[in-house]
């Protein structure tokens, strides 16, 4: 007799935990927030807002590794890499992760120039300065967007009408 | 003591005696069909425990980790592919598995006393977590990320010429593993002041 509910007993320890799982298991999927929210319906480019048109294409970002040419001496480079989600904040900049003095061995990426190390007085820092910390502020990657006004800039070269000579002079 | 012996020993007795009522095929045929119940319970808990769902039960985890995920290339991309809160955190290896649970548990502590409760306290507490997490993946060699990207598998002509350097020059070499280079892969960063990029460390361990 006792062995019997002793046998009962272990059958029904066993059989506990599929007991549970199952209460679990009808938890069902995580809380969506809602359905689907699509957001408000914003139309782009030139045309009174209240119209319904069609979204332009979007563009692809250019991100060859290729260095572009720069349209004046002083010009912020170009960014010719992705960089979704790098981080700039006071925790981390991922970008001088690759181009700060310390880690080009590493990277073997351009180093920043001598310019980032200047304060605003002129006074050469043994880092980079807080106002070149931002990087993206002078910097920016490329789309294949073609652009939406013309553009009449012509280079020194092209002024002076020295392009193609040695030297540029 | 000696009551606690006592009970043992009765126990014992009932398990020892031979059974009077059962037949030996019942009773190793339902030991069977019982340790199959309770192994596939086990392991139910166990995939239960395993799901995003549960992860981000706790709000700690939903507010945090998984906000951050969703802006980032495990979350949506041209592949269509997800990398959801286990693929990365869980072993699927099964001893493995067991270990991290055990670990989990400290979670449970620390959701009783509130140790990440706020934002405030997640951001404050995020290096130290983040410091488990790194050090995990670097002595598993990064197991859970190739669990969805082996090196054997990557083509380097298909990759950006930057990412096909770096894979080449320390990855395939043995010199690094993704951890060292992918921090912050998922998730926002914490201060990284004294911790250097994967390219730039001065020891390459292991
Ligand atoms: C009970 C609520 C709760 C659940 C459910 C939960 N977490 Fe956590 N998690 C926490 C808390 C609280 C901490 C902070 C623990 C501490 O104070 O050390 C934490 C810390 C972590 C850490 C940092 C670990 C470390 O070693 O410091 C990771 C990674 C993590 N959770 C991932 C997960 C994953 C993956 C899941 C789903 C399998 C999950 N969590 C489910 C509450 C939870
Ligand atoms: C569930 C599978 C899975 C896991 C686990 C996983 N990934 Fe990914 N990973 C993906 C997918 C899918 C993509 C997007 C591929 C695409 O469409 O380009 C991706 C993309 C990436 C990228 C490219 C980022 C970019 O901006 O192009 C990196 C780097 C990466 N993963 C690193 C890691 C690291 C490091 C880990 C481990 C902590 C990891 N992954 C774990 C599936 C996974
Ligand atoms: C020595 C550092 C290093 C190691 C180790 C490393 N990576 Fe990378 N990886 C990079 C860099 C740098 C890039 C390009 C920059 C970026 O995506 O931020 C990159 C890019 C990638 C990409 C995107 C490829 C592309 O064409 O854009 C994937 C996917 C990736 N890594 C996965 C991995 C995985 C998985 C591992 C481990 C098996 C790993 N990496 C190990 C440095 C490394
Ligand atoms: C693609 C892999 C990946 C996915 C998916 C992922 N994590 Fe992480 N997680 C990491 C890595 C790597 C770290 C180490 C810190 C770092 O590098 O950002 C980390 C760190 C953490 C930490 C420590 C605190 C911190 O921010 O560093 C917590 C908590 C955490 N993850 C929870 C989660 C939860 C919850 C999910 C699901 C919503 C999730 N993770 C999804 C890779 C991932």
């Amino acid at each position: 007799m006792k062995t019997r509910f002793l046998i009962a007993a272990l059958a029904f320890l066993a059989a506990a935990p599929a007991l549970v799982t199952g209460v679990i298991a009808a938890d069902g999927p995580p809380p969506a927030s809602g359905p689907a929210y699509q957001g408000p319906k914003v139309s782009s480019g030139p045309h009174p807002i209240t119209l319904d048109v069609q979204a332009e294409s979007t563009t692809r970002e250019i991100v060859d590794d290729v260095k572009r040419v720069r349209n004046y001496a002083d010009q912020p480079p170009l960014i010719p890499h992705a960089i979704r989600d790098y981080q700039i904040d006071l925790n981390i900049n991922k970008c001088l992760t690759c181009h700060d003095r310390r880690n080009v061995e590493g990277s073997q990426a351009p180093m920043v120039s001598v310019t980032h190390f200047q304060d605003r007085d002129g006074q050469t820092l043994g880092t980079v300065s807080a106002r070149r910390y931002f990087c993206t502020q002078c910097h920016v990657p490329q789309t294949d967007a073609k652009p939406i006004v013309g553009n009449s800039f012509r280079d020194f070269d092209a002024v002076l009408g020295t392009a193609g000579k040695e030297g540029g002079h | 003591m000696a009551a606690l012996r006592n009970f043992l020993l009765l126990c014992w007795r009932v398990f020892a005696r031979p059974s009077v009522h059962f037949s030996l095929g019942f009773l190793t045929l339902g030991g069977f069909v019982a340790g199959v119940m309770f192994w596939g319970g086990f392991n139910t808990v166990l995939e239960a425990t395993n799901k995003e769902a549960f992860c981000i039960g706790c709000h700690e985890m939903r507010d945090n980790p998984y906000e951050e995920l969703k802006q980032t290339i495990h979350f949506t991309n041209r592949s269509g592919v997800r990398a959801t809160c286990p693929d990365c955190h869980v072993p699927h290896n099964w001893t493995d598995k067991i270990a991290r649970k055990m670990q989990a548990s400290k979670e449970v502590w620390g959701k009783i006393f509130g140790t990440i409760d706020t934002r405030e306290k997640f951001v404050g507490m995020r290096r130290e977590l983040a410091e488990h997490e790194w050090k995990r993946l670097k002595e598993n060699n990064s197991l859970e990320c190739r669990n969805c990207h082996s090196a054997e598998s990557m083509d380097i002509t298909r990759q950006a010429p930057r990412a096909a350097n770096m894979h080449q020059t320390y990855l395939f070499t043995g010199q690094n593993t993704c951890i060292d280079c992918h921090k912050g892969i998922a998730h926002r960063l914490p201060d990284m002041h004294g911790v250097d990029p994967g390219w730039s460390m001065k020891t390459s361990a292991k």
